[in-house]
């Protein structure tokens, strides 16, 4: 039988020649992974359960990152739990100093190569499909059983296939055939099935711009959202990881739940208005809109690229007096790199806050949380009410360049309009 | 899978509480009240960016009817956690976004998938719910409504009380080892 990649992924971690979509199976893990937020209620499940023991420490690893550094006493105690359950069992840990926002540091150093299946207690566990992987999130319980027995109980999903045509003109990018698809489909559109990204446009972008599309996949739904691994992401693992990888496609025949196609070529940079990641329009229909705090980084945009993107346009030139930026690198490696390609001066130049690798505002944390009535335009990759602060702030979510310009023009505006 | 002996199933029965579509798991528990796992703590904010009064209207044993995609955005098990904690005695949804169904079950929040329900029951009815049957009954005007039954699969982890239980049959019975 012909088999989606998800599929294949899925069947071989179970051990079978094949399995179908609407299957229930027990599935061998390659990476457990729990952020201080989510582990700290796995390690109080783990705790519960009689006889239990980690059935691979080097295949466990807990990130600090949501709250950190410690924003608070509650979130240094949540910290701590974490640190001591770390070291009591010799799980991978990543603390403050050395971590980064977890999906970006995984990849970056090479705990994840391609036909690894990753169960993570973070909803954008499915960003690890940008490198042919299956990525998916679960909950605090399900990593406790997971970190336990190696396995997690999946229900193989349908796939639907996305075929992104043409040749994408200048600043538009990853984030933006993902924000236009789940404008399309909307944020229920993939529910419980897999995304796979495909066509001549998505092929030639880069692992940074493959990334954001596969991590907001979640944002529809959707179980995971992959790539089918190629030279561009052999590339990408050769330089990280020891380990091979598998390097699955769908077969030509597969059976997708349903196929959409999309003309990248005549694309403009879009926007997602609040309160939902499907409310998209292109940047001109909603130029001109007022911003109070521009945020670029976090795990959907939080790569070298994507700082080297924002630093184009901000490039000798200063913020809008009227508003501020905060600029969060993904992690301490991308952070040394931005400072050693002189983009950290290029920002602090223009009148930038320049964080440690955390999700803080991203979430509403801490780091540029918003007032009422406070509107931010951000790089990330939730729009909710409430999202990152007070209920009645807005959030408005687009790519590096836009955040840019927008930062220089006070105003959410096209890079067209600040660049020459 | 093991057998184990059947759950005790509370009674469900309280007032409907109605929410529309895509409730996020940011409006049902900000992440600003997040910095802690203590669930009576985190009862205290359930619903808060969508209802800010939620927790002090209803009364245990009191219902969540929403719309479509509830539970969607983060994995975060808290959401769950905090509607449970806050005396919710179950949750009916046109359908449930995917890691807030499973965290449902694992923390044994009753939750029932009935778009006929949800399209029938209005704010304020009385509904009593038969969980092992996935019969709901609105008593205020005497009708009743079938669920979509839970796969075999997911029937037997919650039969034995949830995913922990599980994982404990599963240690005793051969070391975690085998697949059920
Ligand atoms: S940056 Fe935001 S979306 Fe990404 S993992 Fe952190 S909190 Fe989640």
């Amino acid at each position: 039988m012909s088999h989606t990649l998800a599929e294949k992924i899925l069947a071989d971690k179970c051990g079978k020649d094949e399995v179908f979509p609407g299957e229930f199976i027990n599935a061998k893990v390659d990476m457990v992974l729990a952020s201080e937020l989510s582990g700290v209620l796995a390690v109080d499940e783990f705790e519960k359960i009689k006889g239990a023991r980690v059935f691979d420490p080097e295949k466990i690893v807990f990130v600090m990152d949501h709250f950190t550094p410690a924003k608070d006493i509650n979130s240094a105690e949540i910290v701590k739990r974490c640190r001591e359950f770390a070291r009591e069992n010799g799980i991978r840990f990543y603390d403050v100093g050395r971590a980064g926002i977890q999906h970006i540091l995984l990849p970056e150093q090479g705990l994840v190569v391609p036909g690894d299946l990753i169960a993570g207690a973070d909803s954008h566990t499915c960003t690890y499909g940008f490198l042919g992987a299956f990525g998916t999130g679960i909950g605090s319980t399900d990593a406790a059983a997971a970190m336990i027995l190696g396995e997690v109980w999946l229900k193989v999903p349908e796939t639907i296939k996305f075929i992104y045509h043409g040749k994408p003109p200048k600043w538009v990018g990853g984030k933006d055939l993902i924000l236009h698809t789940i404008g399309q489909i909307g944020v229920d559109g993939a529910m419980y099935q897999a995304m796979e990204f495909t066509g001549e446009a998505v092929v030639s972008l880069g692992m940074a711009d493959r990334f954001s599309m596969a991590n907001m996949a979640i944002e529809a739904g959707a179980m995971a959202g992959v790539f089918a691994a190629d030279e561009t992401t052999r590339a990408f693992v050769e330089k990280r990881s020891q380990r091979e990888g598998k390097y699955w496609q769908s077969d030509e025949n597969a059976e997708f739940a349903e196929t959409y196609e999309f003309d990248t070529s005549q694309m403009e940079p879009f926007v997602a208005l609040p309160y939902l990641p499907e409310n998209v329009k292109s940047v001109s229909e909603i130029a001109g809109q007022e911003i109070d705090q521009v945020l670029i980084g976090m795990c959907t945009n939080g790569n070298l690229e994507d700082l080297r993107a924002a630093a184009e346009i901000l490039k000798g030139k200063k913020i809008h007096p009227d508003l501020r930026a905060v600029i969060i690198p993904g992690t301490q490696k991308v952070y040394l790199d931005a400072l050693n390609e002189g983009l950290i001066e290029i920002f602090i130049e223009a009148n930038c806050s320049v964080s440690t690798p955390t999700c803080g505002p991203c979430l509403g944390g801490h780091m540029g949380v918003l007032a009422e009535g406070e509107r931010c335009l951000s790089t990330s990759n939730r729009n909710f009410r409430g999202r990152m602060g007070h209920p009645n702030s807005e959030v408005y979510l687009a790519n590096p360049y836009v955040a840019a310009a927008t930062a220089l023009a006070g105003h959410i505006t096209s890079p067209n309009e600040v660049v020459n | 899978m093991p057998q184990l002996k059947k759950q005790e199933s509370q009674a469900i029965r309280g007032k409907a509480w109605k929410f529309g579509k895509n409730i996020d798991t940011d409006a049902i528990i900000p992440a600003r009240r997040c910095n802690t796992s203590d669930p009576k703590e985190l009862a205290k904010y359930c619903m808060e960016d969508a209802d800010k009064d939620f927790v002090k209207k209803m009364t245990p044993g009191d219902l969540i009817v929403a719309d479509s995609n509830f539970g969607c955005g983060s994995s975060r098990e808290v959401a769950p956690l905090a509607i449970k904690s806050a005396g919710v005695s179950a949750v009916i949804a046109k359908s449930f976004a995917r890691i807030f169904f499973r965290n449902s079950i694992n923390i044994g929040l009753p939750i029932l998938e009935c778009p006929e329900a949800v399209a029938s029951i209005q704010e304020g009815d009385e509904i009593d719910v038969n969980t092992p049957k996935g019969i709901i009954r609105n008593l205020t005007r005497s009708e009743s409504y079938q669920a979509v039954p839970f796969p075999d699969f997911l029937q037997q982890i919650i039969d034995l009380g949830g995913l922990s239980a599980y994982v404990e049959t599963r240690l005793a019975t051969n070391n975690g080892k085998d697949d059920s």
